[in-house]
Order: C-alpha cells, then structure tokens, then sequence
C-alpha cells in the first residue's frame, strides 16, 4: 500500500467550505435567543463613576443590562495570564487583575463595560446607547518607551512594570565584548500588529435550565484549555457542567488561544437570565479587543571579528503587554523570545533582558510565531548589518557561523536535535539566482529603479512543548496532547484530537497519518475535534504544535489499536502472538499466511461470545471493543529552519516597494502533505511580508485606536506579492517517531527580516523601520539623493 | 418595514424584513444561507460577495430591498446536481483554501472575474482578486485556483 504520508492528498474539509456549508458560530441561531451588544470603554484610561442602567432597562426589546457590579457579586473571575515569568533579581511577575467587565477603571478603549440584552441586535445596539457611563478621564500611558517613567496604571505595579528579565550571563558577555574587533548595533521597533482572523470573534451560549448545563460555542483554538480557564479561574461552572464547542473556525493566528471577556459574560450571563445569546463582534470590535501582536522596541549588539565569527550578542527591549497580562502574553517576549534571539548561529556568549511594561492600550499576546519573529528580527538585522560593516557577502558571513554539528547546543536554551542549515542556505541561493543578482541591480538601475537583496537564516522553537521544560519555565500548564481512536464495529473509524483546526487542515493529514498507520483508506477516517463533550483534554492549536504533539498521540494510540489488534488477531489465527505481523491493513500469521483484515479483527473486537463459525477471540485479560487513546508528553520542542532571500525593487519617485522574487527554503523534517505545507508556508510569508511593508498599529497619544478598520489599516491583498519560490530541505526530527517539526510559523517569522534586509540594501544601508511604506521609502530615497550629491 | 421579493438560487423567496435589512443580513439572518459570511462590515474584505443578476457585488453595503425583484446567486447555488462548479474544484485541486471563512466570496468573485475576462493572466487576477482580503493562503494558490479554472469553463 502506497504510504498518503508525504503524497499531495485532496483535503477533507473543502467540499463544505466552497459550498457555503461550513459552520462558523456566527451560523449558529438557537430558538428564543437574545442578542448581546457591550459597552465599552471610550477612554483609554478613565475612572469609572457610576454606571446608570435604568434608561437601557426601559428601552425597547431589552432583557436585561449587564454591569461590572453584577459580576464582581456574582464572583466570576477574570483572565489570567498564563505563563509566571521571574524577574532578574527573582521577584515575581506583577500582573494586575482583569475582570471580564470593569467596575472600577477602564484601561484601554474597547474595555467592556457593560452588556445589553435584547430580543433583536437593533434593540441591543439601540440599548446600548442608552446605558450611561460617567468617566473620570485620566491621561493614558500609551507608549510603552514612556512607560516607565509614567504613573502606574494598575494598582500594586510599580512603574508600570510586570518584570524584568534576563536569561544568560552578563558577565561572560561583557568579556566576549571586550575581545570583539567591531561591535555591531541595532536600534529595532517591531511594529505592532493586528492578528485579523478574517472571522471576527462570536459566541453563542445556550443554558439548559433541565441539566443547568452551558454548551458555550466560541471562536477558539482550544475549547478544552477555554472550559478550564472559565471553570477553575473564571468560576463560570465547573467542568462537568460547561461544555465548549469551536465548530468551523475562521482562522485564528494567536488572537484566538485566549478566553475572553465576551464569552465568560455571556456564559454566566446565560444562566443569569435563562436565555440562549448571540454575541458576533464587529471588525471594529476586533481591531480594539483581539488581542495584538508583537510591540517591541529593542537595542541589540553583536560582538564580531575582523573576519566575521560571532563572539557575543545582547539585547535590551521592551515589550508592550498593552493594559492586561493575557494567556501567552508573558512568555512571548521572554521564553519564547530571547533563546531564539541569537539565531542558527554558533555565539559563545549571550544575555537577552526583557522589560515588559503595562500601556493603556489592547492586550498584546502571541501572534503568529510570538516571539520568534522578533528574535529573528533582531539577530538577522544585526547579521546583515556586520556582513556590510566588514565588507563581507551576506551569505558568507552566515555560513561562517553555523553549526555543523547536531545535536547543537545553542547558547541560551535549546539543544537543537537536527538541521542543515548550511545546505538550506546553499539551495536558496541557487534558488534565488544569488550570484546573478549584481546583473539583476544594474538593470534595474538603468531603469531609474533601486534593488536590494536580503537574506536571513532562521531557526525556530516549536511543537510547543515538553511539559517538563515548560511548568519550570513558569507555565501553569503541562502542554501534552491527547487523541483517541475509536475503531467501530463496522470499520469506520473516529480520531479525537485534542489540537483544533483553524485552517491547518487536521481532518485532511490526520485521516493521512491514522489511514497510514492502521492500513485503512482515509475516507474510513474521520477527525474529530473541536467539542469537549467529544474525546477528551486536549491543549489546542498554537506554537506550531498540531502535529509534533497532537499527531504523535494519534501515531501512539493506533499503535496501541495495532497491539491488541495482534493479540486478538492471533487468537483468531491460532498462533502466537510474536507470529503475527501487520502490514497494509492485515495482520498475517508468518508461518501459515494465513490472514485477517483489520476490519475483521474489530469486528470481532466487539463480539465477545460464540456461536457457530462466529467466535470470540478476546485474548483473557483484555477486554472487548477497540478503543484506544494516547497522551503524549514530547520529549523536547522541534526545531524548524531555514534561509529566505528577497529581492526587492524600489520606485525612488515614489517610494513605492515591489517584491520582485522570494525564495524560502524550509527545514520542517518530514512532509505529511506538502499542498498543505506550502500552503502554510505562503500564508505565513504574506503575514511576515504584510508586517515590513504594510501594516501597523497605530494609537494617537490619548490612546485611541487609529487603524481600527480595513479602511485604516492596511492588509496585504493578492497584488501586493509575486509567485513565492519554495524549497524544502527534510532532516527529519529526531525528538518524535514521524520525524516532523511543525510549519505553522515559519513564514512569518523569517520573511520580516528578509524583505527587510532587501530594502535597506536597496537604500544603500540606510536603516527605516517597519512597516516600509511608501512614504517612508521615498523620504529615505530623497535623503539617499542629497547625501550623494554633497558626495559629488 | 417592507417586502422583498428575490430569486435567489433559482428559487422565488419573498420577506417582510425592517427597511434597513442588508442583503447579506437577509440571506444569512432571513434564509439561512449561511455560506456568505461578514468579515469587516466596511466592503472591504469581501465575504459577503454574492452575484446580482450575474454580477458580483458586496453583500454587506447593499440593501437587501434595493435589489428588489433581482436574481441573486449565493455559494450555496453553486455546485450543480451536486456537482461542484469548475472554480469549486478549481480551488480544492490547487489547496486555494484554508480556514474557509474567505472562500465563498473569493469563489464568487473569481467566477465573475472568469465571466468578464476569459484567460486573465496572474496580474489581472490578483488585481481582480484586491477586494477579496484572505488572511490564511497568501493567495498563491488561489491565484493558481482561477488559473485551473480558467481552462475548464
């Protein structure tokens, strides 16, 4: 049987989205259901007074309104932040509390305020209007540069601070340092984004008055970790009683790993007024409430020779929490930030030192590739910047520092199981034409253009995570993953998982990976995810962990279904067990070739008991059916890398940037179906592209969102890229039994640096910051102009 | 309020529905054809794309009673005798589609495009293509979707 792991599989999930019958919880409509519109804070910062209802209860079609009063007497609790991250001098982390609606102060515009619930959404909305809030505004700490020196937002946290970390030596840096021949510096802002899942976030609740159940259906990439957070911390109702569901779900990014205020208030707000509610959210109510990503400003310095070795690198940065700590908000610039920060490459001594400070802005948390990107940013700036000081070629100074040797043991955390980076860099440059790019520039110079090259070399810590690595690394979480398979009497099968798809396509490369396994066709397969009432805890989708994690569960219960499946099949068979070999579906006794299908051998599974021809085979000591479940706990993080080159051309009268070629060449181990890789990896490089050259998050200085519409902030569309040029190289992973590394976050992790690299080459080394906008470009065009004249 | 009268995929529907009932509202909230989805509520991103008398347009900045009387085809009118539409096919053979939340208007507004231009090249379609924002493919592959499609229809 032909092996569907590594083969271009038709996915499962398409014949209902391209005909309009996926189902988003938008979709969803339970009868007598009431609509929830919030209020929500104007302010950035403002006390709130009082809060007055009594306008809103009056109002046409309104059940009942909602406030910060209510649910602090009721007890529900508030979102947490996930990760305890230990400041350099040991204390704690501060994180202020966060209630799902604010009582007493309200931290960034957007904050919910109240809610109103009505018969329609127009009597909801007009509701609203007429719940009267009285604000004592207060100035907002908006940039997170100024934040330090700003009075304290949240009570109990001194200078704005959450804390202050570091991970490495200063000490062994500052000698590394001093041996250096030149030190290279970057001053960096990783610009603030928008994750925009093009569905915005919903929830519907129904409570079942009878079983006083709540089947909550959300827009979520863990429905299970979403039941725990408003269970344990939330206080919603406990497990048993809560069931989560997150259907079709329309992308997520990192914007949808969090619970949030919305789906707490309407699930306890269900109970409260014994009515189903459907609360969808605006795009504006996005822009102000998804959580953001990235925000850091950032000093980095990289300590070289003469000839180009690496013999030391630190970074100073700040990064911006915005007005709450959130689930993954802690760790995305520290753990997940500063042990990728030195990069592919072999450096003898690091620090990386993290404030991360509150601003009255939206919370900021993981977004794709949360953290590594901005790591990745900061060592590849750094990397091209002293290829350029010391006259070097930008791939050779590269090479020159890369390890040779796997496993490699990399200066601050992780000890890398596999890679070539030195064979990703060599095939993306005969990708990329590299050494017939001076050609390529001087074309485009005699057409009054400007072109640049960028390279950047990657490496990243996913497949998140060894629970052992990260509960002591501060999260309050193991992070394993479940699955269960369930072989039903007739054949068909059911894969639980405990990972959700969002776009990844599980229903496609599970069925692939299980239908390999148990030598079943795939459309035998049926992948189950998404609903706590169905197959158990799992931890969900981020971090590029879907596979490395959720698919070796699946690997390890069909080998479990395998082993009884040799026991039962050899009762069948009358022989020993070690006789019994199973291939393609059958297992076979060796001797005799005698053979049972696997569908016979569950059949059989299920009918304990004799009658005529028909007998049980249930070896003694097992017991009948043929189910079987699996949590596996990886044995390390996997290790995605890889080297990008851009090529860009820049209209000087306009400043406008084209992407005229990018050449990605990924390491993601072994392939389970490369339509779908490829697809991840564009999907990523277009995120990453959008980041340098398009999009932002813009506050003004009282704190209000500028970008908070399509109309305003600017995301990539189909004119904005060329055809990518992909390669792959396949080290397989040592660390699981598939051999893979996950390919979620690659894209939008390395492209940012690599387009950036390219337009400062263009610009003949002068350094703009992201996004390069036209504008931007045009100024820096026009200085490069003047500069050249007084030259001349 | 008021009545509008619509054939939509084929089948006449009538509803009394408020004065300021969307198009895209009335087809999700009043007939259930939930296919057509709202990603942005400023016609820019363009979910909610549905055809109207043939051509597309923006379902969610179109009243509902403003095309009185019109033909209106949806994702969900698509496929044929439960076979799917060449761009229907056109997008699972090439993987142009992820999350799915994009995939009905960038379905509806690339046949549209394939109605008005028969063999557009990679330029034309992204340029088409601009009002339809997906965050999930990077559009490569739905590019190579109207592609495929072009020489089957």
């Amino acid at each position: 049987m032909a092996s569907l792991v590594g083969s271009r599989v038709e996915r499962k999930e398409d014949t209902r989205f391209l005909q309009g019958k996926g189902r988003y919880t938008a979709d969803i409509n339970i009868a007598n259901q009431t609509y929830a519109v919030f209020v929500r804070s104007p302010h950035a910062r403002a006390k709130i007074k009082s809060v007055d209802t009594s306008k809103a209860l009056k109002s046409s079609g309104v059940v009942s309104v909602l406030t910060g009063k209510e649910i602090a007497e009721d007890k529900i609790g508030g979102l947490i932040a996930g990760w305890a991250i230990r400041s350099e001098d040991g204390s704690e982390m501060k994180v202020p509390g966060n209630p799902p609606l604010a009582k007493d102060v309200a931290n960034f515009v957007g904050e919910p305020i109240a809610v109103v619930f009505a018969e329609t959404l127009d009597e909801a909305k007009e509701g609203a209007e007429k719940v009267k809030v009285d604000y004592k505004v207060l100035k907002a700490v908006v940039d997170p540069a100024d934040a330090m020196k700003s009075e304290a937002i949240h009570d109990g946290v001194d200078k704005n601070l959450c804390y202050d970390w570091l991970l490495g030596d200063r000490k062994a840096v500052d000698e590394a340092f001093s041996k250096a021949d030149k030190i290279i510096k970057v001053d960096l802002i990783n610009n603030r984004l928008v994750p925009n899942a093009m569905e915005p976030r919903a929830c519907v609740v129904d409570y079942n008055t009878a079983s006083e159940e709540i089947t909550l259906y959300t827009t979520s990439q863990n429905p299970h970790l979403s039941r725990l957070v408003m269970s344990a911390f939330g206080n919603v109702a406990p497990e048993n009683k809560l069931r989560v569901v997150a259907p079709d779900v329309g992308g997520g990014f990192g914007s949808k790993i969090n619970v949030y205020n919305e789906e707490i208030v309407c699930s306890w707000a269900s109970k409260k007024i014994e009515r189903p509610i459907k609360w969808v959210a605006e795009r504006t109510e996005s822009f102000l409430t998804d959580t953001h990503g990235r925000d850091h400003i950032t000093h980095a310095e990289l300590a070289v020779t003469k000839d180009g070795k690496f013999l030391g690198f630190k970074n100073e940065t700040i990064a911006n929490l915005g007005a709450y700590a959130r689930v993954f908000a802690t760790v995305t610039p520290t753990y997940l930030f500063g042990p990728c920060a030195t990069g592919v490459y072999v450096i003898p001594a690091a620090y990386s030192n993290v404030k991360a400070v509150y601003t009255n802005t939206a919370p900021v948390d993981a977004y794709r590739g949360a953290g590594r990107p901005e790591a990745t940013y900061t060592i590849e700036r750094l990397v091209e910047k002293a290829a350029l000081e010391l006259g070097m070629d930008k791939t050779e100074i590269r090479m020159k520092n890369f390890p040779t040797q796997f496993p490699f043991k990399q200066t601050l955390v992780h000890t890398v199981d596999s890679g070539d980076y030195v064979a990703g860099l060599e095939k993306a440059k005969q990708m990329a034409d590299y050494a017939g790019f001076e050609a390529r520039r001087k074309k485009s110079e005699a057409n009054g253009k400007l072109r640049g090259i960028g390279v950047s070399s990657y490496f990243e810590a996913c497949g998140i995570a060894p629970s052992a690595a990260v509960m002591s690394l501060g999260c309050g979480v193991g992070l394993w993953e479940s699955a269960e398979v369930r072989f039903n009497p007739t054949g068909q099968i059911s894969v639980f998982t405990g990972a959700h798809s969002h776009g990844q396509s599980h229903d496609t490369t599970f069925a692939q990976i299980a239908a390999d396994e148990l030598g079943v066709p795939m459309e035998n397969i049926d992948v189950v995810h998404g609903d706590t009432d169905k197959g158990t805890f799992g931890m969900g989708t981020y971090g590029s962990r879907s596979l490395t994690v959720g698919g070796i569960a699946i690997v390890n219960a069909c080998k479990k279904i395998i082993a009884k499946g040799k026991r039962v099949a050899a009762k069948m068979l009358e022989v020993n067990e070690d006789e019994i070999e199973f291939k393609d579906g059958e297992f076979v006794a060796l001797k005799s070739n005698k053979k049972k299908t696997i569908g016979e051998v569950a059949f059989a599974c299920y009918l304990p008991g004799q009658r005529d021809e028909m007998k049980s085979p249930i070896p003694e000591g097992d017991e009948p059916g043929l189910i079987e479940s699996s949590f596996y706990d990886p044995p390390n993080f996997s290790f995605p890398a890889g080297s990008h080159i851009c090529e860009v051309e820049i209209d000087p009268d306009t400043g406008n940037v084209k992407v005229e070629k990018y050449t990605a060449v990924d390491d993601f181990g072994r392939i389970v179906n490369p339509n779908i890789v490829e697809g991840q990896v564009h999907g990523g490089l277009a995120q990453g592209i959008g980041q340098a050259l398009h999009e932002n998050t813009q506050y003004d200085e009282t704190g209000q969102l500028m970008t908070a519409s399509y109309m305003d902030y600017t995301m990539p569309r189909a004119d904005n890229f060329p055809d990518f040029n992909l390669g792959f190289t396949c080290t397989h992973a040592t660390s699981n039994p598939l051999g893979v590394k996950g390919c979620g976050e690659a894209g939008a992790i390395a492209s940012p640096p690599t387009v950036m690299n390219a337009v400062i080459d263009a610009l003949g080394g002068q350094e703009i910051s992201m996004p390069a906008t036209a504008e931007k470009v045009w100024r820096a065009c026009k200085a490069m102009k003047k500069s050249k004249a007084k030259a001349a | 309020m008021t009545k509008v009268t619509l054939e939509v995929n084929g089948k006449s529907v009538s509803k009394e529905v408020p004065d300021h009932t969307l198009l895209s509202v009335f087809l999700r909230d009043n007939l259930n054809l939930t296919g057509t989805h709202v990603g942005c509520d400023t016609s820019q991103c363009g979910a909610c794309v549905v055809h109207v008398n043939g051509k597309s347009i923006k379902s969610c900045s179109t009243l509902a009673a403003d095309v009185e009387g019109s033909k209106v085809t949806t994702i969900e009118g698509l496929a044929k005798d439960g076979k799917l539409h060449p761009m229907q096919a056109a997008f699972k053979k090439t993987h142009g589609l992820q999350c799915g939340y994009c995939t009905p208007g960038m379905v509806m507004s690339a046949v549209d495009l394939l109605q008005t231009k028969k063999n557009p090249s990679d330029q034309e379609i992204r340029e088409w293509l601009e009002g339809n924002i997906c965050r999930c493919t990077g559009y490569q592959n739905i590019v190579a979707a109207v592609k495929e499609a072009a020489t089957k229809m």
